[in-house]
This record gives structure tokens, sequence and C-alpha cells, in this order.
């Protein structure tokens, strides 16, 4: 099983967030860490990888050079071999952007399996993994917390509003993965002594016009101050009346 | 001319709410770039509403009928349509299958996307769109380069538009995609769930363990249409399913009324319902973050509040 697995290196999410030059985040002083969500998508091809006995896992990012700390950790985790789109805007960049440099990258190897997160925490777009699926003319199952793969058929299970979805499609396939799906292991310090001497080659990588613009990037509004209306269950009534007259929502 | 193609999404037949709300937005942005038109598309078999989809803004809702969902055959589908009617632009709900839908969208008409956006705007003739990102602790705006804009609408942010008519429903033909669906267990229970319920009961740690679910399950029955959220402490304590959880790891919720009980607001939590119009919140710590961000606050031990809040509920909500 040749897989492939996609990380991003993203603020962490206690991070107070500033803004530079009206469209960007600051990173001064910022903490960044291995997207979380990319977690599970590691997990799962180490999962995977020794179930179908032999394999080979490349864990790959479009990224600043900071981004090798985040492809090391994977390393360390277990992958075989990482690969750094190098761009110094990378961490700007839109998820449509993001997908179509990956899809180029991805188009030159053999693979049988696309890993990645459900989402990023930082853009949240939900998106490069079905991005890079359908420029690659393959099938993608998102949000996946449920996986088994036997004789080249997928089968994976994703919950919906108000419901689950058992999905199957045939390899070579995406999947995205949400939390549920697996526990990430912790790297251990052999995992991490062993990362040291993988192979992790950096190619600086060209993104194209980007297809999303930022006009703007700003805090969102405070929320009007709240109000506490009173302790104890003396304050119900109070509470009642407020919803009933003053939010309007009963 | 502009023409918006709105992707609806069904389920048994039956439309999801948030599909009108979409069709909404496509009203309000293509009147905004100068009197386009909106077609409505279901990639799956449904028999349409044309009075109910015409007064939420639809000029026509084409119906490509498959037997089976597929996602990769949803998306061929709707690139196929968008080109053929030259759509400029694309709007889905960003629901769990629109949001994936968004992304092989774009990718398929090899344009950009917004994803999750809570508001569009439509100045100077050309269109963008505000959505949170880094946990909802920043806003962007953002357009579209590519030559069609595809966007998600984040549920509960757009509203869907009163203007009385009829559309027009055709049928079109449906592609056929490698994935698909093989089953679909609804979730038990009469609630809905609680990324598409316009009012949420939530319990974190503070209710003290799953035993006490049944004081929400009160507050909840009081309240009509409302779901039951819970924090990430609750799920991970095993007290209630991640298919409840509210924030960044869970789901994001815009509800008209947000009522909080024993949940200390920390800021993941916050990511997930801190759109919600009116935030009520129930602890006993009178210094806890969440009322800084609540619209109402009792502070208080639940076990004591809760079942007084649902009996007085209940007498307005009758
Ligand atoms: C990467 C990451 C992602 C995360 N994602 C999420 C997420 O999606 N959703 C989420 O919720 N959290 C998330 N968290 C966790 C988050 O940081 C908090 O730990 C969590 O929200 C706390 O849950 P809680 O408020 O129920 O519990 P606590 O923080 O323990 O708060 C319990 C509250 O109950 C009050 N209380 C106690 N007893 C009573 C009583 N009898 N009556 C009334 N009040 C009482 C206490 O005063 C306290 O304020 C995430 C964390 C990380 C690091
Ligand atoms: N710059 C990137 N490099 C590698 N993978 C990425 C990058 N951005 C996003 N991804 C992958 O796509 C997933 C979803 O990201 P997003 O669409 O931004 O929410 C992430 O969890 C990663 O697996």
């Amino acid at each position: 099983m040749k897989i492939i697995t996609f990380v991003k290196r993203v603020p962490s999410t206690t991070t107070r967030v500033l803004i530079k030059d009206g469209n960007a985040l600051d990173p001064t002083g910022v903490e960044f860490i291995l997207n979380p969500y990319d977690e599970f998508a590691i997990e799962e091809a180490i999962q995977q990888k020794d179930k179908s006995g032999d394999g080979h896992i490349l864990v790959m990012s479009f990224g600043s050079a900071d981004s090798q700390k985040e492809l090391r950790t994977a390393l360390a985790m277990g992958a075989d071999e990482a690969l750094l789109l190098q761009n110094p805007d990378a961490p700007n960049a839109d998820g449509a952007t993001t997908a179509r440099t990956l899809t180029a990258a991805v188009k030159a190897r053999e693979f049988d399996l696309l890993l990645f997160g459900k989402q990023s925490v930082d853009k949240e777009q939900h998106g490069v993994g079905p991005a890079v699926a359908t420029a690659l003319g393959i099938p993608c199952i998102t949000e996946v917390t449920k996986l088994d793969i036997t004789d080249g058929t997928v089968r994976a299970e994703r919950e919906v509003e108000g419901g689950r979805e058992i999905i199957e499609a045939p390899l070579p396939c995406a999947i995205t993965c949400q939390k549920g799906l697996n526990q990430p292991r912790f790297a251990s310090l052999k995992g991490i002594m062993a990362a040291k001497r993988k192979t992790l080659d950096i190619v600086d990588t060209d993104m194209g016009t980007p297809l999303v613009e930022v006009l703007k990037m700003e805090m969102p509004p405070e929320r009007p101050a709240g109000r506490i209306l009173g302790e104890g269950v003396a304050a119900v009534p109070a509470l009642i009346t407020a919803l009933r007259e003053e939010a309007k929502v009963l | 001319m502009t023409h918006i193609l709105v992707i609806l999404e069904t389920r048994d037949g039956v439309l999801r709410p948030a599909s009108l709300e979409a069709v909404g937005a496509a009203r309000i942005a293509a009147d905004g770039l100068g009197g386009g038109t909106v077609t409505a598309l279901a990639c799956e078999t449904f028999s349409a509403d044309a009075s109910s989809l015409g007064n939420a803004g639809a000029d026509k809702v084409l119906i490509a009928s498959a037997t089976e969902h597929s996602a990769d055959g949803a998306a061929l589908t709707a690139a196929r349509v968008a080109k053929e009617l030259e759509a400029s632009a694309v709007f889905l709900s960003a629901t769990v299958r629109g949001k994936d839908l968004c992304g092989r969208l774009a990718a398929a008409l090899e344009s950009g996307f917004a994803a999750d956006c809570t508001s569009a705007h439509t100045n100077g003739g050309s269109l963008s769109f505000t959505r949170p990102i880094y946990g909802g602790k920043a806003l962007q705006t953002i357009q579209v380069n590519g030559p069609v804009v595809v966007a998600s609408l984040r549920p509960n942010y757009f509203s869907s538009a009163e203007r009385g008519g009829e559309a027009v429903v055709e049928e079109t033909s449906a592609e056929s995609g490698k994935g698909r669906v093989v089953k679909i267990a609804a979730k038990e229970g009469g609630r809905p769930d609680v990324a598409e319920a316009n009012r949420v009961v939530s319990g974190g740690r503070g209710m003290g363990g799953e035993s006490a679910w049944h004081l929400l399950e009160a507050v909840s029955d009081a309240l009509p249409g409302s779901a039951l959220g819970a924090s990430r402490a609750v799920v991970d304590s095993g007290w209630r399913p991640h298919s409840e959880q509210v924030g960044q790891t869970g789901k994001v919720v815009a509800p008209e009324l947000y009522i909080a009980c024993g949940i200390s607001g920390a800021i993941q939590h916050l990511a997930g319902m801190n759109g919600s119009q009116c935030i009520v919140a129930i602890n006993k710590d009178a210094d806890a973050p969440i009322f800084q961000h609540a619209t109402y606050g009792i502070v208080g031990d639940v076990a004591e509040i809760l079942p007084v809040l649902a009996e007085e509920l209940a007498k307005v909500t009758e």
C-alpha cells in the first residue's frame, strides 16, 4: 500500500490572533503545531500500512521552511519519507491554490491512498482533500470516523447532520480524517532518533497566481456585554421575561 | 447576465433546512449583481416543491435523479450544469456534504472557493465573502479569482427570501461517480441535529455526569425544535456522543438560542457557538469566562436551576 499523507503547520488553537497589514496573521510570538486532524491522518497511514503487510508512507506539506519541524514529527511518528514543497508565502495560500500545488506534486508519484485531515484549524476550508482528489479524478470520502480497506475496496463511515453514512469506493481513493478514527500515537524517543535519518526532501515550489484574494482580515465584532440576571432559582423568571420580551426568542 | 447555481441538499427526498437559506442568499446576490437568475440543482431523486423554492428565490429547479448518492457523481453533475448555464457562481450549504462538494466543485471548475462563509457582499459588481478563521478569532473577507465563484454558506447565517412566485422544475441527467453511499442510518431520537437546530441546550462538565442529562432533556422538551449539545470535556468523558460536541473540533452552531449549562467557556468551545443570536449561561462560578460572552447569565447550580427552568419554559412555550 503506497500512502501519501498531507500535513500542515498551523498556529496552536490557543494562540492569540493578531493581524498584520490588514490581511494576514502576524506570526510574531505565535506557537505553531502540526494540524491536529493531520495527526489522525498520519496514525491512519501507519495502521493501514501495517495492516497491508508492506507499504510506504510519504508525508507531504506545502509550507515555508519552518514546516520541516512538523514533517519531522510525522517521520518520528512513523512515516517513511517527507517532502516539503517550499514557498515562503505558502502559509497564506488559499485552499484551491494549495490543492493545485499539492496535486501537481502527487501526479508525479504512485499511490493507492491519500490521507488528509478533515480541516486545517487555521483556514478551516474542509476542501483541500476533496479538491486534490477531484483534480486527480479519484474518489474522496470526507470526515471519516471508521475505515476498512479490503481487496482494493474502501468502506468508510462518517457522520452527517442527523445520521451516519456508510460509503464505498475503489482504490485509489482519498480520505479526510475526523476525530474518532483512531488515537494518534506520540512519537517515541526511538522514533525521534530514527526520524533524523529519514529523507526529508525540500523542493522550492511556485504556486502560480492565487485563486483567492484576501481583501481584508479583521477581528470579529465584540458581542455586546451580557447581563447576569441573578443567582439561583430566583433568577429564572427574569430570564424567561428577558428571552420573551427583549431577545424575542421564545 | 449573472447566473447563480445553488446546490440543494436532500435526504430521503426531504430538503435540508440550510438549502433554502442558500437559495435566499443566491437571490440577494443575483439581485445585487444586477437582475441575475438563480437555478437550484438537486443531485438526487427529489420531488421539488416549486412554490417553496420559488418563494425562497429560485427561478428554476433542476433535478438530476440519481438512485444513490455519490459525492463525486454529484460534483460531476454540478460542474457540468454550472458550465452549461455559464454560471458565474455556485452556492452550497456548509454542511458535511456541502463542504465536501465545495472543494470538489472548485477543482472541477479550476476555480477558487470560499468555504463556510457567514456573509456575502456584492460591492462594485463583484462577489466577496466573509468567513471566520482561526476558530472564529478573526474574520477574513475574500474574493475568488477563478472563472466561477464557488462558496459554501454556514447554516443559520443566511435567510431565505420571501418573494412569492413559483420556480420552473426541469429534469437533467445525473453523472455517476466511483464512490457511493451504501447506507444511511438516521439518528435515533426525535431531536434535530445540533448543527441544524434553531435552539440548543448544551451541557458541560459542570453537569456532573451522564445521569444528569435528563435535566437538559427536560429543558429541551420544553423548547420545541431544540437539540442537545455538549462540550468536549463531556464527550471525552464518554457522557455524550461526539455528534453532539460543539466547538472547534465539534460542530459549529449558530442558533437563535444557545443555553450553556455547566460550561466554562473555553476558547475552543466559544469557536463553535459564538455566532448564536442569544446565549444563556448557567454556571456556579460567577467568574467563568462564558459569562463574558453570554447575553444572559444566572449564577448557580444546574441541578437546582434546570428543573425550574424546564417548568417555567414549558408554561410559555406550550
Ligand atoms: C485542540 C483543542 C480542541 C478543542 N476543541 C473543543 C471543542 O470542540 N469543544 C469544546 O467544548 N472544547 C474543546 N476543547 C477543550 C476546551 O479547551 C475545554 O477543555 C472544554 O471546552 C471544557 O469543557 P467544560 O466547559 O465542559 O468543562 P470545564 O472547563 O471543566 O468547566 C466546567 C464548568 O462547570 C461549572 N460548574 C461545575 N459544577 C457546576 C454546577 N453544579 N452547576 C453549574 N456550573 C457548574 C464550573 O464552574 C466550570 O465553569 C478543545 C481543546 C483543544 C486543545
Ligand atoms: N499547505 C498544506 N500542505 C499540506 N497539506 C495541507 C495543506 N493545507 C491543507 N492541507 C491538508 O488538507 C486538509 C484540510 O485543510 P483545509 O481544506 O484547509 O481545511 C488538512 O488537514 C491537510 O491534511
